[in-house]
């Protein structure tokens, strides 16, 4: 099959882009989406141009490196799965597509396709992990957890910090996100202890990033490639109202 | 050179015990006083960077992904091993240490091991506090699984996610450190060389992959925890930006890499579709549990699987292997696959391809049963394949996977360079010639939480050199070296990718230091890949610029590495003339086809040490002192 590309193009962070058109010709519908990349790729480099800059690795989607919006949507329109599990046997002959970085104020474009996920990490170091030393564990049996509520805590816990939620959100909200460490964490025994401080941290650092407000679209949920519920959201900001109150009454 | 692998003396069971109370300790003050360096943020780099921080230790933590988070650890899917005989099945630290020596071929260092069996407990109470969330029972308590090569339930697991959550774990710990000044993060910044002063290894000369920038890291000593080279082959289950250059430098330096040959190719991959294949995507070895493997009894049958009655399937590692069945050791299922393929009973395209089944589980089972156990690898193969493996078979063949081999470690987890330490899969240690299933994750933690805080300890408190300054005229040389090569790359301005040269070597060692591997064959390509080395030092095209982010020039810099270190994966191939684990030679193979093992000439371990540009690498021996095992033929039947 052949598809025509439309690709923005961008040196680094601080020049301006723009996109370019780029046909995919003699495509094998059993390819990824990346691997048509790659094939485009190698074409570039054959004709002694630059590649197109783009984020991948583990290809099997779950390390989280892929990063593409195509046709507008993030991670392209297959529901539950990342760039690099979307195989071309979901586009037809003759399409043409759209490629785009991540687009939010606090994924700066790197270059190209490849943006700067840094925030994220600096949202998690405020406050996403359980404070507990190595050697300072006592047995893995010694607190039993509902099978249910292991299973909700996974859930949570399947976010591969793409990026997609706040891709796609108007307000480049990055609550599905935060809200699934908050819930991952705060839903087992041993994580609920420090609850308050992590709920409220996190959420001062995810503002302080410049990330947007939740007005409740929905549309993260759409394209998460791990279909994380909206329903953490609803118990973040539970879970944030009731550490707001507990400091207030604590004084 | 002499090997001193400085394992403490005493009965097996007491010498980690031993160690630790002989062991000299830095007092809490002093500790502030040293810098460590850890490159790659794995599970068992990130596992190190944190607890090494925790215990008070200046860390610098390097990976070339954008985040830690990413770190291909995240790609494991089935489980992790620990001798908590929750089961009640007979498990104990001595199976599991039995099991991983046997599982190795008994090529493996006794002492090692077991140290490994006995603190897999701790990795999984350490997992458990951070959050971790294992799958569990109704009543709350953690669920196991079985692996291959193991007659117990002992694999702990969270879906078929377990390495993305055991990574996340070490993760937030390492994220917890850097927060409170214990570690500064350098994503997204590749070491290019390792630096060595006075005999030390004192440092380490990177470039950031976003500016370009070429910069020189000092310390009291540095870690390499940089995983496994199985990309070698360019097409294997690893991340597309797995590679051997941080152990290839090292080595360069001074730093033996031991075994290289024992490479594990994993019987349960998708198969390759076609010329554009970038990756193979495994598909865990937990699916052997339900999922039984067979090819038809009949040559070409071109009935779909469905169609082919009972009684023309052949249940291949059933009937050859009946007391483990689809549960046999990975080396030993890859080749049994490989053997039906070969007689001309593969399925699918290109007839490279066995089937893998769920429909006998489902007819005890139940279907939703089978999908809640393994939903993410069923939507996995159905992305992949666009088949649904609840109503027919998957297709599967073996794929490269794991490195066994490595750099070359003592008990200490320290390499040939004093003040250099290798952890995780990027050491050769502990899996011998053959790796067990959720053995990967136990040991990358192992050694990260609860191994080398302590042997690093016991060097850095006898440590006498003190930290260099980066302007020590020895980090100026090796940064101009890792410069001048950067640009010699840039310059060659040829007529071919650094990707398609990739790919040829890639062939040459699947076909001849693959699942099976001759004399001739191994001759021929230790004959190839010096030429295709040539070819890619006059052909290489890298477009763009070193001072800027640049693919192309990761790429090729990588690439260039493998074309170096695959002849030393052919030349150890070559000189262990024996069959053991996953090196199969096949001039040595018993009358029914297994690994013939050669215990009297090659029970020893051959560490590979540069001798300089275009010299033969010296092959060093360490015998392999088995005080409790008693070797045995490695039967599975």
């Amino acid at each position: 099959m052949n598809l025509k590309l439309r690709v923005w193009r961008q040196k680094n962070a601080d020049t301006e882009g723009h996109y370019v058109d780029y046909p995919a010709t003699n495509i094998s519908p059993d390819m990824s989406f990346l691997e048509m990349l790659d094939v485009v790729n190698e074409d570039l480099i054959q004709r002694g141009e630059e590649p197109i800059a783009f984020d991948s690795d583990c290809r099997e989607g779950i390390c989280g490196t892929c990063s593409l919006v195509i046709n507008g949507i993030p991670h392209g329109h297959l529901r539950g799965t990342t760039v690099c599990q979307l195989h071309l046997r979901h586009f037809a002959d003759g399409d043409s597509i759209t490629l785009e970085p991540w687009r939010a104020r606090p994924f700066p474009v790197l270059k190209d396709l490849v943006v700067d996920r840094t925030a994220f990490d600096r949202i998690l170091q405020a406050g996403g992990f359980i404070s507990v030393s190595t050697g300072q564990a006592n047995d893995g049996n010694a607190t039993p957890i509902p099978k249910d509520i292991a299973e909700k805590a996974m859930d949570a816990a399947a976010c591969i910090g793409c990026g997609a939620c706040v891709a796609t959100c108007k307000n480049a909200s990055a609550m599905l996100f935060v809200s699934a460490k908050v819930s991952h964490l705060g839903l087992l025994p041993q994580g609920k202890w420090e609850q308050d401080r992590r709920v409220s941290h996190m959420v001062k650092q995810m503002d302080a990033e410049g990330f947007g407000n939740c007005t409740n679209i929905g549309a993260c949920e759409i394209v998460c490639p791990k279909n994380v519920s909206v329903d953490f959201i609803g118990r973040m900001n539970r879970d944030y109202g009731f550490a707001l109150l507990k400091a207030q009454f604590s004084h | 050179m002499k090997l001193d692998a400085k394992i403490p003396s005493g009965p097996l069971d007491k010498k980690w015990d031993r160690y630790r109370l002989e062991m000299k300790l830095v007092s809490p003050i002093n500790k502030r006083k040293f810098t460590i360096i850890v490159v790659g943020s794995g599970l068992a780099g990130a596992s190190a960077a944190a607890s090494l921080a925790e215990l008070g230790f200046q860390v610098k933590c390097f990976c070339f992904q954008d985040s830690p988070r990413r770190a291909h650890s995240i790609a494991a899917q089935g489980g992790i091993n620990a001798a908590k005989n929750y089961q009640n099945d007979g498990d104990s630290v001595y199976r599991l240490f039995y099991d991983t020596i046997k599982g190795g071929d008994f090529r493996s260092r006794e002492a090692n091991v077991y140290r490994l069996a006995q603190v897999s407990s701790s990795v999984i109470d350490q997992c458990v506090a951070q959050g971790v969330p294992f799958a569990r029972e109704y009543g709350g308590l953690l669920a196991n699984r079985s692996f291959g090569g193991a007659q117990v339930s002992r694999t702990f697991y969270a879906r078929g996610q377990t390495g993305q959550q055991l990574l996340l774990g070490a993760y937030q710990a390492l994220l917890r450190q850097v927060a409170a000044g214990g570690v500064k993060m350098f994503p997204r910044t590749e070491m290019l060389d390792l630096v060595v002063i006075d005999g030390q290894a004192k440092g380490i000369v990177a470039r950031n992959l976003i500016s370009g920038e070429i910069t020189s890291h000092a310390a009291d000593v540095v870690v390499l925890a940089t995983g496994g080279y199985a990309n070698v082959f360019y097409l294997s289950t690893n991340a597309k930006g797995s590679n051997v250059t941080a152990i290839w430098r090292a080595y360069k330096r001074g730093a033996a890499i031991a075994n290289p040959c024992y490479t594990q190719i994993h019987p349960t991959c998708i198969p390759v579709s076609g010329e554009h294949q970038s990756k193979l995507t495994l598909m865990s070895e937990s699916l052997r549990n339900d999922g039984r493997i067979w090819v038809p009894k009949k040559k070409d049958d071109s009935r779909p699987a469905r169609e082919i009655p009972e009684a023309e399937r052949d249940y291949f590692l059933e009937r050859k292997y009946p007391s483990y069945g689809n549960l046999a050791p990975r080396d030993i299922s890859s080749r049994a696959a490989k053997e039906m393929c070969d007689q001309g009973l593969g399925v699918g395209p290109g007839k490279r391809g066995v089937y893998l089944g769920f429909a006998d589980a489902i007819k005890r089972l139940g279907e939703k049963v089978i999908f809640e156990r393994y939903s993410n690898l069923l939507e996995m193969y159905e992305r992949i394949t666009g088949d649904d493996a609840m109503k027919g078979p998957m297709r599967i063949y073996p794929a490269p996977h794991y490195a066994m081999g490595g750099t070359w470690v003592d008990y200490d987890l320290m390499s040939t360079i004093p003040g250099l330490f290798v952890i995780g899969e990027a050491n050769f240690s502990d899996h011998g010639a053959n790796r067990l299933g959720a053995s990967a994750l136990m040991q990358g933690l192992a050694d990260g939480y609860f191994i080398l805080p302590y042997t690093i300890s016991n060097h850095l408190a006898r440590l006498k050199s003190s930290m260099p300054a980066t302007d020590h005229p020895e980090f100026q040389r090796v940064e101009s070296e890792v410069r001048e090569r950067l640009s010699r790359l840039l310059s060659i301005k040829g007529k071919r990718t650094a990707s398609s040269l990739h790919r040829e070597l890639g062939k040459v060692l699947w076909e001849q230091c693959g699942m099976a591997r001759s004399e001739s064959g191994l001759q021929d390509a230790l004959k190839k890949i010096p030429a295709l080395r040539e070819e890619f030092w006059k052909t290489v095209n890298v477009p763009g610029e070193g001072q800027d982010l640049n693919q192309s020039l990761e790429q090729a810099g990588r690439v260039a590495d493998f074309m170096e270190f695959a002849e030393l994966l052919c030349l150890d191939a070559l000189e262990r003339r024996e069959s053991c684990g996953g090196h199969f030679r096949v001039e040595f193979q018993t009358a029914e086809g297994e690994a013939q093992r050669d215990d009297e000439h090659f029970s020893h371990v051959t560490a590979w040490a540069y001798q300089g540009p275009g010299k033969a690498p010296l092959a060093c021996q360490e015998p392999l002192v088995y005080e409790e095992v008693k070797l045995a033929q490695r039967s599975y039947k």
